[in-house]
């Protein structure tokens, strides 16, 4: 395994340090270190971050290779800055029994772009009737410790609230996509002025909300955690934070988009390349108004909000290039992520790069259970690391993508913020902002 | 390059007087003679012709307006044109002998649009063609039977009218090539 | 005008001349030939994925008036019933050399995803679009709104302050759309009237009044109403109970339209539900302008046909 200097990276954006790497843990920390035959990265005024988790993720195989593959995924996570990723069960078939999660785990591990933790079905197929096999994939090689339906709601009251019990027997968290399905059938975008005029049908704020408020109630029942995906409103965050005012064992995830991006956009496009009715925004739970981006960036910084996950949702290009009513929901993320966030979160004086390694990096890991996250850039933890230039902008391009799917929302778009280099576990696998190799990176 | 007046007031009065008896002479009378001018300049002459014949001989100033718009063939070589209506005399042009009136006769396809509009509109005993100026460059076998005057000129040169009604003052002028 | 998505695209002098061209084109309708070569030569594809038997005879006899060649393609027995999209659909018909493409299609927005992108050059003219707009539908009202009011002294004026009552389904119609855009940007005075299942929610931004009294909209003493046609199957979603109840609040039956005003317009952009929306009184009397509709839809048809189709063609700009 390589042994690696970073020289003069600022953790967190603090004092310049000098970090050893071997063994795929951080060796040494101090000023002048050298070693022979070390790759030498130089990082002056670089920021270092830990390596970035992602509690939600598409990565579409197995079933939808044409999507997205695990190792397409991966590699657009690294290039993103990630060094874990956990992986939806919406595939085909769906990550519902111990050999599709092992199989998924073991993909990623083979690679080596990015840890991958398999995310388990709440219920058999996703079809809300049945429980899948929790236990087995809880016990299996891939220790799935995040159970999830997403992309369906598990609206079952009872069928949820066996869950959140179910899952506590072996620490679990279920991650539940909030949306009243009634209330959202042939939903196409955020209930409001918008909607009207554009004749699109409406997903209103409620059919999330109606759900939080009854999951934070069933979890405060029988007492065990519970995560909500996706958060999209402003009185998505109130329930979420009188919940926690009442000490119910809820986390919370934001999106980049919903940080950043309006319904706005569905009617005008807001220019080059994207033009009304763009399916590019298309996305579930969609994009809201601007009163509920500014109390998610709110909530997100007073920790009510306790990730930023990207919701990474690659899809062939068909499948956005059709009528908006025709295209699939969903945006990739992994690669801007980090960009979107310093620009919603960072640029705009919400928070440090303290808080952004907190809620893209520590609680996700705490949330998934994924060891090696709790003491970043210490001796003896794992290198897990990412180093940036924030000072760095440009132009957010196809050619920034680096998974299967071309569906940004952000393209044309200037953002700030460049992924200099990503280290998995001592494995370099971004060197100069570039991709490395999958073979090397492979070999490790 | 300036623009060099070719007709002033007088000229134009003098040259309307003159078809208006070649008018009257040709039709043998003021009787089933129909004035078509052709918007915007067309009309305005026609009503001037029609005047002219009402003086002459009670009862034949019969005028109407003739949009040939929608016949053109070269809709889309220039900008969207907004067509003017079209208004016909009470009778309508069956067996009536009808002069078209334009104020420049240069290629002809102006008046090919217009006698295929007419024909759409029923079948008159006759068709003639009156013109202020007649400047030459005939794309189409075409010529007119009652001209205010011949201006031969070259094809680049632009022909401008300019009516009271219209424009504000009578005058016919040519701006050349700069 | 390159294309005709919306009304909301329209500036009021661009309405009124579309308005005053049908004018002329209507007076065609009266000719011994009752036709105009002006788009000899022209093709228009009729897309239709949604079937509409009444729009698409329309815009065929406008185009027809107007001498293009016209192709049909309607959804039903079609390659789209085997799932190819609209790009595909769309790039084929264009193959075959087609100048303007009227599209017809069940989603919201198919018409400015088709006119904005790039997979074809020929003009697009929405022929109804989703719930989103049926601009063409807005023009005809808005014509014979104009012609039932001032006749032949029609042209060049607008709407200015006549007052426009449209009632029952907004949510589900792109009529109601496309003529509360077009009438307030012709100077009317629009009121929405329907329960409050069939009021889209944000209706409050419209430049409209709105109510759920059409007991109330009618004692306002409106120059018109426009009923609006309640699909059967929405009450099989919750949007009210039963026809007869939807039809105790917000039918023009035969009390109601008693009520109205001697002079008062009735329109309705068909096909009616006799009996549910509107009482058979109402639709058959002088008062109704439903058969004038249809009329006037083939002449603003040809109007909005002649406007996309001359003017500078960018494809020979680009030659």
């Amino acid at each position: 395994m390589t042994t690696i200097i970073i020289r003069g990276a600022r953790p967190l954006a603090g004092d310049p340090v000098d970090l050893l790497i071997e063994d795929g843990v951080i060796a040494e920390r101090g000023s002048g270190l050298s070693r022979a035959r070390a790759t030498v990265i130089d990082a002056d005024g670089l920021v270092a971050l830990p390596g970035l988790v992602d509690l939600h993720t598409h990565l579409r195989e197995p079933g939808f290779e044409t999507s997205e593959t695990v190792l397409t995924g991966t590699r657009a996570a690294a290039a993103g800055g990630f060094t874990a990723v956990h992986a939806m069960a919406n595939t085909s078939p769906v990550a519902d029994t111990a050999g599709v999660v092992e199989q998924v785990a073991s993909l990623g591990a083979h690679h080596g772009y990015a840890t991958v933790r398999p995310i388990g079905a709440v219920t058999v197929g996703l079809a809300g009737e049945r429980l899948s096999e929790i236990g087995a994939m809880a016990r299996s090689r891939a220790a799935v410790r995040v159970f999830s339906d997403d992309g369906k709601c598990v609206h079952d009251a009872l069928l949820m609230r066996r869950a959140l019990e179910y899952v506590a027997t072996f620490d679990g968290v279920i991650a539940q996509h909030a949306q009243e399905p009634r209330l959202t059938e042939g939903a196409q975008m955020n209930e409001g002025e918008v909607s009207a005029e554009l004749g699109l049908a409406g997903w209103p704020a409620v059919a999330e909300e109606a759900i939080i408020a009854r999951d934070v109630l069933l979890a405060d029942a029988v007492g065990a955690r519970l995560h909500v995906c996706h958060l999209s409103t402003a009185g998505s965050v109130e329930i979420v934070r009188w919940a926690k005012a009442r000490g119910i064992r809820v986390t919370a995830e934001v999106t980049p988009h919903h940080l950043l991006l309006t319904e706005q956009l569905v009617a005008d496009g807001g220019g080059d390349p994207y033009t009304s009715y763009d399916a590019r925004f298309k996305v579930n739970p969609p994009l809201r108004r601007d009163e509920d981006v500014q109390a998610l960036r709110e909530a997100l910084a007073d920790g009510t909000i306790d990730i930023v996950a990207t919701d990474h949702a690659p899809h062939p290009v068909e499948s956005k290039e059709c009528a908006w009513q025709e295209a699939s929901f969903g945006m990739v993320g992994l690669e801007s992520a980090l960009s979107v966030v310093q620009t919603a979160m960072v640029d705009t004086g919400h928070f440090g790069w303290t808080d952004v390694a907190r809620v893209l990096s520590r609680v996700p890991a705490e949330i998934g259970r994924l060891s090696g996250y709790d003491a970043p850039f210490e001796q003896g933890s794992p290198a897990h690391l990412t180093l940036i230039d924030p000072a760095s902008r440009s132009v957010f391009g196809v050619g920034s993508l680096r998974g299967k799917g071309v569906n940004s929302p952000y393209l044309g778009r200037e953002l700030p913020g460049r992924v200099v280099a990503t280290i998995h576990g001592g494995v370099p696998t971004v060197i100069d902002g570039a991709l490395r190799d999958a073979e090397e990176v492979s070999r490790g | 390059m300036p623009a060099r007046t070719v007709l002033q007031r007088a000229d134009i009065a003098r040259a309307l007087t003159r078809i208006s008896h070649e008018i009257l002479e040709s039709n043998r009378g003021g009787s089933d003679l129909i004035l078509l001018g052709i918007p915007t300049r067309g009309v305005v002459l026609a009503e001037r012709i029609a005047a002219n014949l009402e003086a002459f001989e009670p009862g034949s100033g019969v005028v109407g307006a003739l949009d040939v718009t929608m016949y053109r063939d070269d809709l889309h070589r220039h900008p969207t044109r907004t067509p003017s209506p079209t208004r016909l005399p009470a009778g309508g042009v069956d067996g009536k002998t009808v002069v078209l009136v334009d104020d420049v006769l240069f290629s002809g396809r102006t008046i090919r649009a217009a006698l295929d509009a007419i024909g759409d509109l029923g079948r008159p005993r006759a068709v003639r063609l009156a013109v202020l100026v007649d400047r030459g460059h005939r794309e189409l076998p075409i010529r007119a039977d009652f001209v205010g005057k011949n201006l031969p000129t070259a094809a680049a040169e632009r022909i401008f009218v300019r009516l009271e009604e219209t424009d504000g003052d009578d005058a016919v002028s040519i701006e050349g090539i700069a | 005008m390159r294309h005709l998505l919306s009304t909301a695209d329209l500036t009021r002098d661009e309405a009124v001349g579309i308005l005053d061209l049908a004018e002329d084109m209507a007076d065609v309708a009266t000719r011994a030939v009752p036709k105009l070569p002006t788009l000899r030569g022209r093709t228009v594809a009729n897309l239709f994925f949604e079937d509409s038997t009444r729009t698409r005879l329309s815009f065929e006899a406008a185009a027809k008036r107007l001498s293009a060649d016209v192709i049909t393609f309607s959804a039903k027995g079609s390659s789209v019933s085997k799932g190819e999209s609209l790009k595909d659909t769309a790039q084929t018909i264009a193959a075959m050399g087609v100048d303007a493409v009227v599209l017809r299609h069940s989603a919201s927005g198919a018409a400015q995803v088709l006119a904005e992108s790039d997979w074809i050059d020929a003009a697009v003219v929405n022929a109804g679009d989703g719930t989103h707009q049926h601009p063409t539908q807005g023009l005809l009202d808005a014509y014979t709104l104009r012609k039932t009011l001032h006749a032949d002294a029609s042209r060049g004026r607008d709407l200015d302050g006549v007052r426009v009552a449209i009632v029952g389904d907004v949510l589900h119609s792109r009529v109601a759309r496309s003529n509360v855009w077009l009438l307030t940007t012709l100077g009317a005075h629009v009121t929405l009237v329907g329960p409050r299942t069939l009021l889209p929610m944000g209706v409050g931004a419209w430049p409209v009044d709105v109510t759920t009294d059409l007991d109330a909209a009618i004692a306002a003493r409106p120059d018109a109403v426009m009923m609006l046609r309640v699909q059967q199957e929405r009450m099989h979603a919750a949007f009210f109970p039963h026809e007869r109840e939807y039809a105790s609040g917000w039918s023009l039956d035969d009390d109601r339209f008693a009520r109205l005003a001697a002079d008062t317009i009735v329109m309705h952009p068909g096909p009616m539900n006799r009996g549910l929306e509107i009482s058979a009184r109402a639709a058959d009397s002088p008062r109704s302008v439903i058969l004038d509709q249809v009329t006037n839809g083939v002449s603003i048809r040809m109007a909005v046909l002649y406007l996309v189709l001359s003017g500078s063609d960018p494809r020979e700009a680009a030659a």
